[in-house]
């Protein structure tokens, strides 16, 4: 018994000895892959070339379940221009998918011309509510360049309910979802502009 | 104690005779859930046979070290270090293979066959044998891992080695196979029940092939009347 529970001390050593030595091995490359994983969803939807800074760290953390979907803190990503504020990166939240909330970045530009939106987390059914994905379908393109007024357009819903946006076939559901949560992204940017660009960032 | 049986019959036994997959219905779990493309049958069936022979070489190795009553936390700290450094690895150097799997590939620790092959046979068998049954059960895992996929995949989306590129590198982006139209595609395959109806059919197609080889095993081979 005393051996095999000195074994067992010794085998708990190796393994703290090789997972830390993998981890001193593999650290600063999965650094890197999640950092290009954050990077190339703000990527897509704000205008490239556009801005200067480094959005990903140009953050605050806002709260508003009423237009922004959730209860807790989102992160709204800022893009500058020398300075000078140039577009917005605002994560919404469609709390009424079909298989439950999906998770949208919507890029505004200060003149309120929406740039892109990207669904980044969602659970909707493979071949039908799961076109939103940019793999699957093209249909996120709908809300690419658009130019927007304040207030909101009435048209700003989705084409079963007058609106002039196409849903996709076989998932209303999910359109419906999308088309408002990225609606009330853009009252939300459209409201708080100034204070989002002045505030503080966060660490 | 059993002797040492040959590396044929081991091969033959983790291959086909006790396949973990589709005879023992072993490690289920992931079996099911990332059988949806040929890709991730693949990627999921290299890391199991990988931690295979790693923790059956070190199970076998360390034999004569373990206390009967110990083995078992041994047995899971082996298993538990060698699934870690496969998911660094993967994290590393596969990391969109790595987010297909999702929490799949820390699950392998979970996965029974590991375990059991571990208890069964390599803290029995020397090394070498018990390498080659890790490699043997590994390799039966992962064969019903990449049919299913494969299958899944080709009913549900009309494709084949969707996302070679995961695990392949860029240039693998040129192996998709598109049999026409995802979206016509079956979507049952794709969805968990689909899973379970294609696991069923490989296993009832397993056990229509036994029948007529167990029949000619029993004619070949007459035991004599004192065996």
């Amino acid at each position: 018994m005393i051996r095999g529970a000195a074994f067992l001390i010794l085998l708990a050593v190796f393994a703290a000895a090789v997972l830390t030595s993998m981890h001193e091995l593999t650290g600063e490359r999965i650094a890197e892959n999640e950092l290009e994983q954050r990077l190339a969803a703000l990527h897509a939807v704000l205008p490239a070339g556009a801005y200067d800074n480094e959005p990903h760290r140009d953050v605050v953390y806002v709260t508003n379940p009423d237009l922004l979907g959730d209860d807790g803190p989102l992160p709204v990503y800022r893009a500058r221009a020398g300075g000078v504020p140039v577009a917005a990166v605002v994560t919404t939240v469609a709390p009424n998918g079909f298989t439950g909330p999906i998770r949208v970045l919507v890029g505004v530009g200060v003149d309120g011309r929406v740039i892109a939106a990207r669904v980044v987390a969602h659970r909707e059914t493979p071949g039908l509510g799961d076109r939103i994905d940019p793999d699957k379908s093209d249909w996120m393109e709908s809300f690419s360049n658009l130019q927007t007024e304040d207030p909101l357009a009435e048209e700003w819903i989705i084409d079963k309910d007058g609106g002039t946006f196409d849903h996709m076939t076989g998932a209303t559901v999910t359109s419906l979802a999308v088309v408002n949560a990225v609606r009330n992204a853009v009252i939300y940017f459209n409201s708080n502009r100034q204070e989002l660009f002045a505030a503080e960032a966060a660490e | 104690m059993t002797s040492t049986p040959r590396f044929r019959d081991i091969f033959r036994n983790g291959l086909w005779q006790e396949n973990p997959g589709i005879v023992q219905l072993l490690g289920l779990c992931p079996l099911l859930a990332v059988s949806n493309t040929l890709i991730n049958g693949i990627g999921l069936g290299v890391a199991t046979i990988t931690v295979m022979c790693a923790t059956n070489f070190l199970v076998s190795s360390t034999r004569g070290w373990t206390h009967h009553d110990l083995r078992l936390p041994a047995f899971v700290l082996i298993i538990a270090t060698f699934v870690t450094v496969i998911e660094l690895l993967f994290k590393a150097w596969l990391f969109d293979l790595h987010l297909a799997l999702g929490i799949f590939l820390p699950l392998i620790v979970t996965n029974c066959v590991i375990l059991g092959r571990a208890e069964a046979f390599a803290s029995r068998q020397p090394v070498a044998a018990a390498v080659v049954d890790g490699l043997a059960h590994g390799l039966g895992f992962a064969w019903v891992l990449v049919l299913l996929g494969g299958l899944r995949e080709l009913f549900g989306y009309g494709s084949l080695f969707r996302n070679a590129e995961f695990l392949f590198g860029p240039t693998a982006a040129s192996w998709r196979i598109d049999f026409g139209g995802g979206s016509a595609g079956l979507l049952l395959a794709i969805l968990p029940p689909g899973a379970f109806i294609g696991l069923g059919l490989l296993v009832a197609a397993r056990n229509l092939l036994r029948r007529p080889i167990a029949a000619a095993g029993a004619t070949a081979t007459e035991p004599g009347p004192a065996e």
